[in-house]
């Protein structure tokens, strides 16, 4: 009891918890499982913009999409490994994204229907992640909070390129232009499901605001959101699928639409459009490797042997 | 709150972006003028014929995004076709630049058809992750591929052509790399378990029926002497550095019968195998259902 005393004492302070130090259980899980469905979120979101890197309309920009993908992949391995810090097994975490039972980001689950949504995903859902993922860069537990900071560095990178890619298009011919409407059509209420169901339905809000691993409510981040993506879209000369978007001085932030949360939850659930074809991939590569994955054992350990 | 944006981006930061800077810098200061007696012609084939080979090959390599045995492996294989990718920025650039055609790497790399494309038959067939090969040959290409494109790049570093030059000095530590790091898989699939031993015997077999193409001098490269490399100069020096991987990693160098070139022609005159189409259609598609479009 005193030592979870001292424990909330110390987060409440902003000082950093490091692996050694006594943690209560239900931070350590909640942080495990909040750490592994972000890393998750980071291998399952290499597919739906890898889906066009073989197809990618310049050499420029095949470079920048295949840099951007493979930066998701390094920020899954930092996350993993800030999970293993907690005792967590990379190779059990891999199983439960592979066998269904962790989850990951829900935005995951839609398709790339043209080469715009690759700018898009880059504006809107890096755009979304990086406004979920900066608060985090102070959350309490230290590993993840550092792991945080490099993630959230690239993050900004891809989100530049992604925006920069839409400008260009823009500027393009009016079938380019008609790609970005639609791309933005598509993506824009499912970024802003991105940030989770609304405060009242949150479950683990609370609990998590008080030890410090989440710092704003959802609904908070959700809002900064909209009011830091609506001008942006402006300059972009794009509309956002929103008649209820609008400027409210009052309250001096945008007001905006209902978000139909029986999509996200049809989808969080398992039944979005790709749900399915994203775990299975997932799946056909974990076990296509199987075999290469030994080897490599196989061979360390006779390594090891003639060593001795 | 914190401003999710302005916290992160450092304005006028700009190395992260793809080729932001490094694409341009690598070759600053560079005399871009067409050497004295070279065929503009000849200077251009060669450059689509090292900037093919590149271009092709991460094209191949990049399709294990996602899809590679573990996630180092995935970040390895984007890193090397990374490399290929701005190898060949920079030599169809060239190309682009000697033919002085207004044409530029794009329209080489999208607008030509199977037929004008340079490589070697090598690196455009399937070798994995498609039906056509698994983890282990696509590292047997690599080797392959890598310890060829090593030695020829260690002697074009002396190229009259100062841009080949450049190009070449920065490749070679790119290509050393990607030689030591498909080295290192031919020893664990070779020393790991049976069935891994028997996919890297299978895989070398596989690719090797590829390789006389490496190393058969083509008349532009006769023609451009000093400024080409006569491949067939190399083939005493990587097959000494092949056999020693491959009896480090106790395995016998295959004997398969090549692949035949068709009325002695092959991928460096545009006679390619059928994989190049289809390979060419995702590549082209986009950019060619698009004309007028700016990416
Ligand atoms: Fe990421
Ligand atoms: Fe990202």
């Amino acid at each position: 009891m005193d030592l979870e005393r001292e424990f909330e004492r110390v987060v409440a302070a902003e000082h950093r918890v490091e692996p050694r130090d006594w943690m209560p259980d239900g931070y350590r899980k909640t942080l495990v499982r909040q750490i592994a469905q972000h890393a998750h979120s980071e291998i399952i979101g290499m597919q739906p913009e890898g889906n066009w890197i073989g197809r990618a309309p310049s050499l420029r920009r095949k470079a920048i999409l295949l840099a951007k993908v493979q930066d998701e992949a390094g920020h899954g391995l930092y996350l993993y490994a800030a999970a293993e810090t907690l005792g967590a097994d990379r190779a059990e975490l891999t199983r439960n994204l592979v066998e269904g039972r962790q989850k990951y980001s829900s935005i995951f689950n839609y398709p790339t229907l043209t080469f715009a949504d690759v700018g898009v995903i880059g504006w809107l859902v890096d755009g979304a992640a990086i406004c979920n993922q900066v608060p985090l860069c102070r959350t309490s537990y230290g590993p993840y909070a550092r792991a945080m900071i490099r993630v959230c560095k690239e993050e900004s990178f891809h989100q530049r390129q992604g925006y920069e890619l839409l400008m260009t298009m823009m500027r393009g011919t009016p079938a380019q232009r008609e790609m970005v409407q639609d791309a933005v059509d598509r993506w824009w209420w499912p970024s802003l499901m991105m940030f989770g169901p609304p405060d009242a339905e949150s479950a683990n809000t609370e609990q998590s605001m008080r030890w410090r691993i989440k710092r704003h409510t959802n609904d908070e981040l959700r809002q900064r959101f909209v009011d830091m993506t609506v001008p942006q879209a402006e300059r972009l000369g794009v509309t956002l699928p929103d008649p209820a978007l609008a400027w409210n001085a009052e309250r001096g932030h945008h007001d905006f639409g209902e978000i139909d949360w029986a999509e996200f939850w049809r989808v969080v659930k398992g039944d979005g459009p790709c749900n399915a074809e994203r775990v299975a991939h997932r799946r056909q590569a974990h076990e296509d490797g199987a075999w290469v994955r030994e080897a490599a054992a196989a061979y360390a350990a006779k390594k090891r042997e003639r060593a001795v | 709150m914190d401003n999710a944006y302005e916290a992160l981006a450092d304005e006028g930061e700009e190395k992260h972006w793809a080729f932001g800077t490094g694409f341009t810098a690598a070759l600053t200061g560079v005399d871009r003028a067409l050497p004295a007696g070279v065929e503009r012609a000849d200077l251009v084939v060669y450059c689509l014929m090292l900037g093919d080979d590149a271009l092709i090959h991460a094209q191949r390599l990049a399709e294990w995004c996602s899809r590679a045995p573990e996630l180092e492996e995935d970040v390895a294989l984007a890193n090397i076709a990374l490399d290929l990718l701005g190898q060949a920025r920079l030599l169809l650039s060239r190309a682009a630049e000697v033919e002085d055609a207004g044409r530029d790497e794009d329209a080489l790399a999208y607008l030509r058809d199977e037929r004008e494309f340079r490589n070697v038959r090598l690196v455009e067939i399937d070798c994995g992750p498609g039906p056509g090969g698994d983890f282990a040959t696509t590292i047997a290409r690599l080797l392959v591929f890598s310890s060829w494109r090593l030695a020829v790049f260690q002697r074009l570093t002396a190229s009259a052509d100062p841009v080949l030059a450049a190009v070449a000095a920065k490749g070679i530590k790119e290509l050393a790399y990607h030689r030591d790091h498909a080295a290192q898989w031919v020893l664990r699939l070779a020393g790991g378990t049976d069935y891994s031993r028997e996919r890297m015997i299978a895989g070398l077999t596989q690719v090797w029926a590829y390789t006389d193409e490496l190393f058969t001098t083509h008349p532009v490269e006769t023609a451009l002497g000093g400024v080409a490399v006569d491949p067939a100069d190399v083939r005493a020096e990587v097959a000494e550095v092949l056999d020693t991987v491959l009896s480090a990693a106790e395995l016998d160098r295959p004997e398969v019968t090549q692949v035949a070139a068709l009325a002695g022609r092959a991928g460096r005159d545009g006679v390619h195998t059928q994989a190049l189409g289809h390979l060419l259609a995702e590549l082209q598609h986009v950019a060619r259902s698009m004309p007028g479009a700016v990416w």
